[in-house]
């Protein structure tokens, strides 16, 4: 029992990463209709910022905390006005493939300056100690992450159900001609929206750096089940996307807790997962099908 | 429009024979007991990849290094002047190795390829060496399949092996550390190969095995709470945590183990396979207490380290074993060539079989007739806690030299020549 606990709640806090990434991306993809492969790479660039930052500038964990969303969230908006807009009138592909040119310079311009080795980041001193639950201690740090990474998801569902921009943003998302024809100016909200998206990977890369490997890659394995998250639940759905992403996250821990005996299952177990939704239902678990045009 | 292809043809054709005619004409004429009048070293490794930092670049470096003292050593006498070196990125992929190995060999007029990390890479290479009759120093790679069943007459294993690792590694943690062992390895063929190998060691020094777990490889989600978890329940339980991830895994599992602090449970940790370059990264004091296998370090006595002063002063870092295994494996390949005064392949092979040698890198090295394996002493080596350590990249204390005969196995029945 203690082991099951344990494994859900390690299932949970790698569930929170793949959440507050899935979230991200489906706030990107729902205003801009846009497949932001770069999203692993700003979660890299997240982590290594927080890395240069301690190290040489001596900012501690806290301050990179609030600096390094804020500034890839400015820089996701300056990149959104200088190339991903030209592109969004056309076919998704292309946009697509933007991104993905753009994952390979950013990965390989960190490759240049600090090499491929992972560089060092030590847990806040805070949070370096246990919990202790009774039955079983855990790391402070990890319930640090489930705790902040649970805050930020329903503060941003607050702010798109409860809050006039949000509001906004999701009709823009939901009906883009019929909230133009109402007077709104949707346009002005797609690159603080690109920001924000951009801003949340960011975040979860500055989390990532104390527990895992800081590196130049670091995003690129992580992007492609992240992806299989977003697409069970429901490209653009919000709640789906959070959904599915702790789900995914206690998946995972499960299957290698319970079918260790069986490795090739437990590491391809999205993918199975992935495969079954959509044959089950074709737009995700939370998404609507599209309406004919 | 069709005559001018036709004449375009016809002249490139006359520029290539022409060409290939001015190429031979006057080399032929210098010196004839190498290839092209010049000796040809191709450095093929990983150089932007997981393995480029421990390899990569600076090998390429370390081999220019043994050319340049080669020169000096022997001035006027030397073989050749000519001497250069080529490089290439395999990018850890094993058909791009394939290609890239006969690429240099054909076409750049590579006598002999060095380095190649990843297993699956290096065994093709091998059997490129083979096929074109040219030799190979593998440094990088660690399967035993090189001086196994992959074995050849022009391939020769420099620097390491997963035997060695887990010898030295598996054999001296139980014998000190604890009998009980918890082993996670990352599910491909260089883990098991390792979880097999220490398996073996760690059984033959009077250990167990309790559990063993093939961890997702890669981990996508970068998470290995669920073995560590899992170590300290086990019946009986663990007294030590065998980890054979590499690179950027292998920082993982240990930023985990530290997180769950299963060194204060009762649980230590000994690492299968790392490098100086994976301590800098953790930092010394993320591992300190670990042991493991080295087969080289540039702290360990004066010769190494003027090696490593000189190694500093040119790439900037400290040397890993793999840096000083190149430079010692470019340096044996050109007093070789001297000695048999050619660079025809079977001579030089035939001059280095069975040679015993002592230089920066190989100490009591012998370079093995029946299989190719290049045997010398090895290091059981310990992270130092961060209060000992005394300057930049000194992380480790050796506990004890593994003599060469005991640090590698027997030469394998399954190799044949």
């Amino acid at each position: 029992m203690t082991g099951f606990l344990q494994n859900t709640f390690n299932g949970l806090v790698s569930g929170a990463f793949y959440a507050l990434l899935a979230l991200g991306l489906a706030v990107i993809f729902g205003m801009l209709r846009v497949v932001n492969f770069a999203h692993g790479a700003f979660y890299m660039l997240g982590a290594f910022g927080a890395y240069v930052l301690l190290s040489e500038a001596g900012v501690p964990f806290w301050a990179a905390l609030a600096i390094m969303p804020v500034g890839l969230g400015l820089l996701g908006m300056a990149l959104e006005r200088a190339f991903i807009h030209r592109l969004t009138r056309l076919d998704p592909l292309y946009n697509f493939l933007l991104t993905f040119g753009l994952t390979l310079i950013l990965q390989d311009l960190v490759k240049l300056r600090y090499g491929v080795q992972s560089s060092p980041y030590a847990t806040p001193s805070a949070l370096s100690g246990s919990v202790d639950f009774g039955i079983f201690d855990f790391p402070t740090y990890r319930v640090f992450i489930l705790g902040f990474a649970v805050a930020v998801c329903v503060g941003v569902w607050w702010v798109l159900t409860r809050t006039r921009i949000g509001m906004v943003v999701r009709a823009s998302t939901e009906r883009p001609e019929l909230t133009r024809a109402f007077g709104i100016n949707v346009g002005r909200w797609v690159t603080p929206v690109f920001g924000f998206g951009i801003g949340l990977a960011g975040l979860a890369g500055v989390l990532a750096a104390p527990m895992r490997a800081v590196n130049p890659l670091m995003g690129a394995d992580l992007i492609i089940v992240v992806f299989a998250v977003v697409v069970i639940g429901g490209l653009g759905s919000i709640f789906g996307s959070v959904a599915a992403g702790f789900g995914i996250g206690l998946v995972q821990a499960w299957g290698e807790a319970y079918l260790s005996q069986f490795p090739i299952v437990s590491q391809t177990i999205v993918f199975i997962v992935m495969a079954v939704v959509l044959l089950w239902r074709p737009a995700g678990l939370f998404g609507r099908e599209e309406a004919p045009a | 429009m069709r005559r001018t292809v036709g004449v375009a043809a016809a002249s490139a054709a006359a520029v290539m024979l022409v060409a290939g005619c001015g190429g031979g004409g006057p080399q032929s004429g210098g010196d004839e007991k190498l290839t092209g009048g010049k000796i040809v070293l191709g450095v093929l490794n990983d150089q932007s990849g997981a393995y480029s930092e421990l390899s990569g670049k600076n090998s390429v470096t370390a081999v220019e290094m043994a050319v340049a003292d080669f020169k000096a050593k022997h001035g006027d006498d030397a073989v050749t002047k000519d001497i250069t070196v080529e490089t290439a990125d395999h990018q850890n992929k094993p058909d791009v190795a394939n290609s890239k190995a006969q690429e240099m060999y054909d076409r750049k007029g590579v006598d002999l390829i060095l380095d190649v990390p990843t297993s699956s890479a290096a065994l093709k290479v091998a059997d490129v060496a083979k096929e074109k009759k040219k030799l190979y120093f593998n440094i990088g790679a660690a399967t035993t399949d090189l001086t196994g069943k992959s074995c050849n007459k022009y391939t020769f294993h420099y620097a390491y092996d997963t035997y060695m690792l887990a010898n030295g590694t598996g054999k001296t943690t139980t014998e000190q550390v604890g009998k009980n062992w918890y082993i996670l390895y990352p599910n491909y063929a260089f883990g098991q190969d390792m979880e097999k190998s220490f398996s073996a060691a760690i059984t033959a020094a009077g250990g167990k095995v309790v559990g063993k777990d093939g961890a997702p490889f890669p981990n996508t989600s970068g998470d290995f709470s669920t073995f560590l978890l899992k170590a300290p329940t086990l019946n009986p339980k663990p007294e030590v945590l065998g980890t054979m991830q590499a690179g950027a895994e292998l920082v993982n599992v240990v930023k985990q183990y530290n997180e769950f602090k299963l060194r204060d449970k009762g649980v230590g940790l000994a690492v299968g396979l790392m490098f100086i370059t994976d301590i800098h990264s953790l930092t010394p004091a993320a591992l300190a207490g670990t042991t493991y296998t080295d087969a080289w370090y540039w702290n360990f006595d004066q010769q190494n380290r003027e090696f490593a002063d000189r190694f500093q002063s040119e790439t900037g870092t400290r040397p890993s074993f793999a840096h000083a295994a190149n430079y010692s494996a470019a340096m044996q390949y050109l007093e070789a060539v001297q000695a048999a005064g050619t660079d025809d392949a079977d001579t030089v092979v035939k001059g280095l079989e069975g040679k015993e040698v002592n230089d920066v890198f190989l100490r009591n090295g012998k370079i093995r007739a029946e299989d190719h394996r290049v045997i010398h002493d090895a290091y059981l080596a310990q992270v130092k806690p961060q209060s000992e350590v005394s300057e930049p990249w000194d992380y480790v204390k050796v506990l004890k030299t593994i003599p060469a005969a005991e640090a590698f196995a027997a030469p394998s029945s399954a190799c044949k020549m």
